[in-house]
């Protein structure tokens, strides 16, 4: 009984939570590992580019609300996204046009990109606090809970509870979506083959007659709907705060160069792998320990190996440790 | 070349000089002495970027780590803490050094399949160790008079001291992240740096044994006079009767023209060691390194310790300028070191300025910061000029002027993206 | 006048100097024409010449009687050119039925037939159509080059020293089906290191000497002809 308690407890505090900033963590890398594999430059702006999503998401949410508007049990944020989604590829084909295609022309390298693309993240990041400003906001209505911890106590008769929240469900659940159709459409798709042409061997793909400049277009249109998905299922699960965004940036790189940078498998399990480890190392395991030990090995201290302050740190951990050992990343990634 | 530089320069005076007439001298010279760490940060970007091309995305941990110098410099240590946690902390840095001993023993004289095993093994018992020495130590440290100090306090050293420690110590910690992550392509070195520099700031927000952490160390002693002591001296009354202000105005604007005096050394040395550093056949080669990596490694360049030598000394003057920022503000503050703010803003003064050009980067980074203040009225008065038809309490017009400041990040953002799109070379070009 | 003439070629990378000077190619429908000579001869950048990858500065391109000189290479891709890359020929993470299918990107017709007629070429490609390009053999995977330029079905394939790096026994099948190619009535360039086997197949050789023809003639007259042999075949 006792094991069982353990299990629930961890799964409570450990699984459910990782499971769905892991789906978080994968919308924005495989972001991040698009724009590397067809543009070739780390993309400092992809957190905004969330955010920004993630805003417009919430103004329509307001609006709905306000219209009283609502998706029944389920938050009116699903209901407001698909303008969040268009708003975040106008916003990405506009910064294509007007700032990114100039240096493409210029076959300007990755380095001066990756600067460029810290300009349109102060740009963003101005635009974003001048519309919202940079106040924390609550995206979720609805019902909040699908089963609430104490119903799981009384149904199961366990003294551990196991909560699960719509939003959560909600999250791992459009992420697999999201990522099913990525990948149907880049194996699939005659403009998902020539994106992978073009990051395999773009001299080749001009050759074949593929124009770099649709697929470009396409590729900032696809980053864009993974951001906005991504940044508006992170301020459901937690609140929309605009400055969290620069803060996920971090873990969102580490989880595309963790996993295989210009890999869009790597940056799933990358984002498994730091969401995890966050998760698990933060973990305080006194009282999961109580459960599985006899009561007088009991452990007095929280058997916290890392406190939660460190939390952001342990991606940046793993990242150095994976740069250092295996730079190409978990699954092979390209080093260009 | 040379006059388009000097009248840059002349522009930025006359910039200052009209905030002085039109503001106020205090507020000019609060804005210059900022300037002149801003420049101090830029030239050392310029070190790692300009002269040899590393893109150093940490910048905000050196910074934060000059300032955890001040703090540690100049706080008088706190007695009892020392007494009561001192061993404990002392011990588990024993441990510690024990154990990245024992790692690179390890890496050194096991062969393959253990080697990852075991220093994985002695890693984890290491840190459990020292965790288990850490914690209650941490523990009593902080509790002693945790409202006051709560922490192990400093040396109770003159803040200035603080300059050269800060630069030494920010040196110390670029020379390990250098030899770590330096061998990584350009854009991971990015990635990596950023990351690191978070951690830094993490350390520096939750260790509060160490730094009082989110509490801030604040009322640090000055390198210059107390405004309260120039009151009481009998030839400030004459000399603020004789230029008709305030006498606290005087005071105060007394105080920052000692600061600003005091930068302008810092500022000089550092300037005239970069430019000699750049001329010589040191920065010869690193520039040699920085255009044609291949060739320079080709014809026998050590480029990695090369790299490694320009990283350290950019981030020491980070680190210089950091201390110099805290003792300016007589605070420490760990949550307000933002990447933003502390590394994005410098890269910004930096490609303004001109990259590889040591003037260019003085320039830079006093037009950016100056912008970085003065842009925030500047913005108020455009929201309101934009909303003048809408009447006052309406709720688009309210809401705007409200976040009217944030219109600078869109300028700094709008100034990077022009100056790579026209003027890549930046206002002062490299000769 | 032939299929494809480029008359009077000069040019060089960029704004650097000119490497080819007066350069003439040709080649009749359904013939082999082949491009030899020392290293550094300009050959490639002859062959790039015609596909338009570099800029001329004098000279002209003709295919079928139509001037192409001011086309890009993916307009002549439309125009009935496909060019194989000596590097760098195939998508190595991409299938064999993949790279077949990016080397059709600009068709919008059906592809199907083609793809029969590229398997039908090489039957090895059909068994491991499935594989990644980038686990081939070095043989296949030119074969998988060749057969991604045929899918354009073009009337001009232009190779760029297709045995590169493949054992010999795989250089003549190569070169056999390099013949079948021709066959069906196209046009095929290429340059080649291996002189004397590539010149024996070739109706037509060219060899240039410092970006300029050197000898023009029949395959087998220059394999005959002692100037020749003694200078660029080794006796």
């Amino acid at each position: 009984m006792d094991i069982l308690n353990a299990v629930v407890l961890f799964g409570n505090f450990v699984i459910i939570p990782a499971t769905t900033y892991g789906a978080q963590l994968a919308l924005g890398a495989l972001g991040i590992t698009l724009v590397f594999s067809i543009l070739r430059f780390a993309n400092f702006a992809h957190g905004e580019l969330m955010s920004f999503g993630a805003m417009l998401t919430l103004f329509l949410t307001w609006y709905f609300q306000d219209a009283g508007i609502h998706a029944g049990p389920l938050p009116t944020v699903l209901l407001a996204l698909p303008a969040g989604i268009l708003g975040a590829i106008a916003m990405a084909l506009v910064t294509e046009r007007t700032v990114y295609r100039f240096y493409r022309s210029q076959k300007a390298n990755s380095i001066t990109l990756a600067i460029v693309s810290v300009g349109v993240m102060f740009v963003m990041a101005g635009l974003i606090r001048f519309m919202i400003g940079p106040d924390e906001h609550v995206m979720s209505d609805g019902a909040r809970f699908l089963f609430k911890a104490s119903e799981f106590r009384q149904a199961t008769g366990l003294r551990e509870g196991l909560a699960i929240k719509t939003s959560q469900v909600i999250t791992v659940g459009v992420a697999v979506l999201m990522v099913a159709a990525l990948f149907w459409f880049l194996h699939k798709t005659r403009t998902g083959k020539a994106m992978r042409a073009l990051s395999d061997n773009p001299d080749l793909a001009l050759l074949s007659g593929i124009n770099p400049d649709r697929i470009v277009a396409v590729t900032w249109a696809l980053t864009a709907v993974l951001a906005a998905v991504g940044g508006a299922l992170y301020g459901l699960d937690k609140t929309y705060k605009p400055f969290v965004f620069m803060q996920l940036l971090l873990p969102i790189f580490a989880s595309a160069i963790v996993g295989g940078i210009g890999q869009p498998v790597g940056a799933i399990l990358g984002g498994f792998v730091i969401a995890y480890s966050e998760v698990i190392l933060t973990y305080a395991y006194k009282k999961f320990l109580t459960y599985l030990v006899p009561e007088s090995w009991a452990p007095e201290g929280l058997v916290q190996l890392l406190s939660t302050d460190y939390k952001f740190a342990v991606s940046f951990i793993i990242l150095v440790v994976v740069l250092l050992i295996r730079p190409t990343g978990i699954i092979r990634g390209k080093v260009l | 070349m040379k006059r388009r530089g000097i009248l840059y320069f002349a522009g930025v005076l006359l910039l200052l000089t009209g905030v002085g007439w039109m503001q106020s001298w205090n507020v000019a010279f609060g804005i210059l002495n900022m300037c002149l760490i801003s420049a101090i940060m830029a030239l050392g970007v310029n070190i790692q970027w300009g002269y040899a091309g590393l893109f150093n995305a940490g910048i905000m941990g050196f910074v934060a780590l000059g300032g955890l110098s001040a703090v540690l410099v100049s706080v008088m240590p706190v007695r009892e803490a020392w007494a009561i946690g001192g061993g404990g902390m002392a011990a588990s840095l024993l441990v510690l050094a024990v154990t990245v001993g024992a790692i690179f023993f390890i890496r050194k004289r096991l062969s393959s399949p253990f080697r990852f095993w075991a220093v994985v093994l002695v890693s984890l018992a290491g840190f459990l160790v020292m965790r288990s020495l850490y914690l209650p130590a941490a523990e009593l440290i902080e509790s002693i008079n945790p409202a006051q100090t709560g922490f192990l306090g400093g040396f109770g050293l003159p803040i200035i001291f603080s300059w050269m420690i800060g630069g030494a110590v920010a040196a110390g910690a670029a020379w390990l992240i250098g030899k770590l992550s330096l061998g990584l392509r350009a854009d991971y070195l990015a990635i990596a740096t950023l990351g690191i520099s978070e951690i830094i700031i993490a350390i520096i927000k939750y260790e509060e044994w160490l730094t009082r952490g989110v509490k801030n160390v604040t009322g640090l002693p000055r390198p210059v006079p107390y405004e309260v002591d120039l009151v009481e001296a009998g030839w400030l009354l004459d000399l603020s009767q004789y230029l008709g202000t305030g006498l606290t105005e005087t005071a105060s604007l007394l105080v920052k023209i000692c600061y600003f005096l005091l930068f302008l050394g810092v500022l000089a040395i550092i300037m005239t060691l970069s430019e000699r550093a750049l001329k010589s056949p040191w920065g010869r080669m690193m520039r040699a390194i920085r255009d044609n990596r291949d060739a320079a490694s080709a014809m026998g360049k050590d480029v990695t310790s090369r790299h490694l030598q320009a990283f350290v000394l950019g981030c020491a003057v980070c680190g210089i300028a950091g201390a110099m920022l805290v003792t300016l503000d007589g605070q420490l503050v760990p949550a307000s070191y933002f990447p933003l703010r502390y590394t994005f803003l410098i890269w910004v003064m930096v490609i303004l300025g001109g990259s590889g050009n040591n003037w260019g980067a003085v320039l830079g980074g006093c037009i950016i910061w100056f912008l970085w203040i003065e842009a925030e009225p500047l913005g108020y008065w455009l929201v309101h000029a934009i909303t003048f038809p809408l009447e006052d309490g309406y709720w688009l017009k309210q809401h705007l002027v409200d976040n009217a400041a944030q219109t600078r990040l869109i300028l700094m953002g709008a100034i990077l993206l022009i100056v790579m799109r026209f003027a890549p070379k930046g206002l002062i070009p490299e000769r | 006048m032939s299929f494809l003439s480029a008359t009077g070629m000069s040019g060089g990378y960029g704004t650097g100097p000119d490497i080819i000077h007066e350069c003439d190619l040709e080649v009749e429908a359904g013939k082999v024409a082949v491009v030899v000579g020392p290293n550094g001869a300009g050959k490639s950048t002859a062959m790039k010449g015609v596909f338009g990858m570099i800029r001329l500065r004098e000279g002209r391109v003709m295919l079928d009687g139509r001037d192409i000189t001011a086309l890009s290479p993916p307009e002549r891709v439309s125009a009935g050119m496909a060019f194989v890359p000596q590097t760098g020929n195939v998508f190595v993470s991409m299938s064999v039925q993949e790279n077949l299918e990016m080397g059709a990107f600009v068709r919008e017709d059906d592809i199907t037939g083609t793809m029969r007629q590229v398997f039908n070429l090489f039957p090895v490609l059909k068994d491991k159509r499935k594989q990644i390009a980038g686990e081939l053999s070095g043989g296949q995977r030119q074969q998988v080059a060749i057969g991604r330029a045929l899918m354009t079905e073009p009337r001009l394939l232009m190779l760029d020293e297709p045995t590169a790096g493949v054992a010999p026994i795989v250089m003549r099948d190569l070169f056999e089906r390099i013949r079948d190619i021709t066959a069906t009535g196209v046009a095929v360039l290429m340059v080649e290191q291996n002189a004397r086997q590539a010149l024996e197949i070739a109706d037509r050789g060219f060899v240039l000497v410092q970006g300029r023809n050197r000898f023009t003639d029949e395959g087998r007259a220059l394999l005959a002809n002692p100037e020749v042999r003694r200078s660029f075949l080794g006796g």
